[in-house]
């Protein structure tokens, strides 16, 4: 297997920089990890997960969609989408890469959102294998092997050793490119690590919940109608917090925003089904309570996504809900309210 | 780069008609003066302004016309502009989105009823000059129709000409009597009840949900089935094309998936609108 020592790992990455543009988690100030460009002195963070998921690359927070011109009566619309520069994510956890999967079956369904295709087009991803999972941890719940992730290159760091495997032709090309980085070495030690982490990963609390009953069309309405919603929602304030942590979260709004020299822009940013606004109408609005709005968020992740995608949830367990929530409610509460466990 | 779904086409109001004191028709039309895109009966469209946002709005006119018209309430932020502006005005549109009336598989040689309130007849407008156009496809038509009052029943000029034509049936219907108002006065769901319709037809309803809601209750006990109901739905929408989130009912999408239903249909999703 491809391996590269620690101490090169900053030379690979200027090298990487010179060709791409490269993102990473690197520590902030205050001691967590974030995504940021990488820039000379970087450190990679080797914390388990980014405070933020990694959706923002292909989703973007905050993006212009067009530019609007009104001279009198005349309206003038301007294409202002770029070609993207070649990007490189590295580090991203098995969980978040599933995520961009969850993500593609929205943005690159008929029609085929072209601002979210151009970046995933240019987007490569290096993913890590996890080798200290969290009690707050559940990606296994959903087939997600934290061990031995996807993306274009799968990537493991067993003690001062970075090592690299290539799964798509993206992937293959990379390498080769970068092929004087590497050196080729025997993949033991990783067989190794992915054997302790799995024995890790099989005793965390959340991973064998019962997920019966969800993701199936002819129990949509008796779990939407369950009494439990309310309790489960009394504390919720509607912050948006999990929303905007959560890397499957692909709600969004467009909005004008009036530049003041006579162009508007009309961008998308993230939005929350969560907020009252989300669904109000001028005469009505078809969720006016928390707990209708508490329970369109589950609902959409646990049944009605699995319903359209082939029984694939729009979870990925990877616990950012239940580090983030201020009121200590997240999706496995939800679960084991609801799937009888 | 393709064009994306969400960057919209430019338009030109060429005609402006007030139809009631909140309700204005608004032809719009490309700058070459042809349509910007053919669209379905049933079918909505994405209209906006600069600085002023987007609203999805129900195509009035009938496919088989060379314009496209959009009946729009005075209502918010975008339709207030739009009421504002004069001939000439170019608009941003983007669309057809939905599902539009099955005119040509489910509808076709059936009897119609069509069941309006207020600013609901504005999509049905839609459907009832297409059947009209091609009057022979179809059975009897009938139409009942319903406002507040004589001066906020939309005032399409073809109201008249329905009423005149010995195929189709119109009823018309006030909340509150009206002085010089001859017709009928009650609430629609009401008046339905009294012209006890024959349950050879298939019926296509739009307006307040409340109307919707007792209308449907009347239906059900002269005894329609819910398979013999259409009607089409409002939710708020930013994208118009299945991803935004905004109109996402159980696992549909009222954008995508509508806005045009089948009570049946309608009644397999979590009863949240």
């Amino acid at each position: 297997m491809l391996t590269l020592n620690a101490s090169q790992l900053d030379e690979f990455f200027a090298l990487i920089e010179k060709k791409r543009e490269l993102y990473l988690p690197v520590e902030n100030k205050t001691g967590k990890s974030e995504y940021k460009r990488w820039v000379e002195g970087d450190k990679y963070s080797t914390a388990l997960r980014t405070v933020k998921s990694a959706k923002n690359f292909f989703f973007a927070k905050s993006e212009n969609l067009y530019d609007l011109k009104m001279d009198h009566k005349n309206v003038e619309v301007i294409d202002t989408r770029e070609d993207i520069k070649e990007f490189v994510i590295f580090g991203v956890r098995g969980c978040d890469v599933k995520s961009f999967d969850i993500l593609d079956n929205v943005y690159l369904q008929d029609p085929v959102d072209t601002y979210y295709k151009n970046r995933r087009d240019h987007g490569l991803v290096i993913s890590m294998a996890c080798s200290k999972p969290a009690t707050t941890c559940f990606c296994a719940l959903f087939d997600i092997d934290a061990t031995s992730p996807n993306g274009d290159i799968q990537a493991w760091n067993v003690e001062d050793k970075f090592y690299f495997n290539p799964l798509t032709e993206k992937g293959d090309a990379f390498v080769e490119e970068f092929k004087e980085c590497f050196t080729d070495e025997d993949s033991k030690p990783v067989e190794k690590q992915k054997e302790e982490t799995l024995n890790i990963i099989e005793r965390l609390p959340f991973v064998n919940l019962n997920m019966e009953g969800f993701g199936v069309e002819d129990k949509l309405k008796a779990i939407f109608d369950r009494p439990e919603w309310e309790d489960l929602s009394s504390t919720c304030i509607g912050c948006g917090t999990c929303t905007y942590v959560c890397p499957t979260c692909q709600c969004f709004d467009i909005k004008d925003f009036n530049v003041g020299d006579g162009s508007i822009k009309r961008f998308r940013c993230w939005d929350s089904c969560m907020y009252s606004d989300f669904t109000q109408m001028a005469a009505a609005n078809p969720r006016l309570t928390q707990t209708a709005r508490f329970r369109q968020r589950f609902m959409h992740k646990l049944v009605y996504y699995p319903i359209k995608n082939e029984g694939i949830y729009g979870c990925v367990g990877c616990g950012r809900c239940l580090v983030s929530c201020p009121v200590q409610m997240n999706i496995v509460k939800v679960i084991k309210a609801m799937g009888d466990n | 780069m393709d064009k994306d779904a969400l960057m919209p086409y430019v338009g030109v109001i060429t005609e402006i008609t007030r139809e009631t004191p909140d309700v204005k028709t608004f032809r719009v039309l490309g700058k070459d003066g042809k349509k910007l895109f053919i669209h379905e009966p049933g079918q909505c469209a994405m209209l906006s302004a600069p600085g002023y946002g987007e609203a999805m709005i129900s195509i009035t006119s009938s496919p088989t016309e060379d314009y496209m018209e959009f009946s729009i309430k005075n209502a918010g932020k975008l339709t207030g502009w739009l009421h504002s502006v004069e001939v000439g005005q170019q608009v941003a549109v983007r669309g057809p989105y939905g599902k539009s009336f099955p005119v040509d598989t489910d509808l076709k040689g059936k009897d119609l009823l069509f069941i309006a309130g207020g600013i609901g007849l504005a999509p049905l407008h839609s459907v009832i000059n297409y059947c009209r156009a091609k009057r022979s496809d179809y059975g009897k038509i009938k139409i009942v129709y319903g406002s507040r009052s004589a001066n906020d029943l939309v005032d399409y000029k073809e109201l008249q000409e329905w009423a005149n034509e010995p195929s189709m049936d119109v009823n018309l219907t006030i909340d509150r009597p009206q002085e010089g108002w001859d017709g009928n006065v009650g609430f629609v769901p009401t008046y339905v009840k009294e012209l006890n319709p024959e349950l050879s037809y298939t019926v296509i309803i739009c307006g307040p949900p409340i109307m919707i809601k007792f209308t449907l209750q009347g239906l059900k006990e002269l005894g329609f089935k819910d398979t013999q109901v259409y009607t089409t739905m409002e939710m708020r929408m930013k994208c118009g094309v299945g991803k935004c989130g905004r109109c996402n009912i159980g696992d549909k999408y009222v954008c995508k998936d509508g806005p045009v239903f089948r009570f049946d249909e309608l009644g397999e999703l979590p009863n949240e609108y």
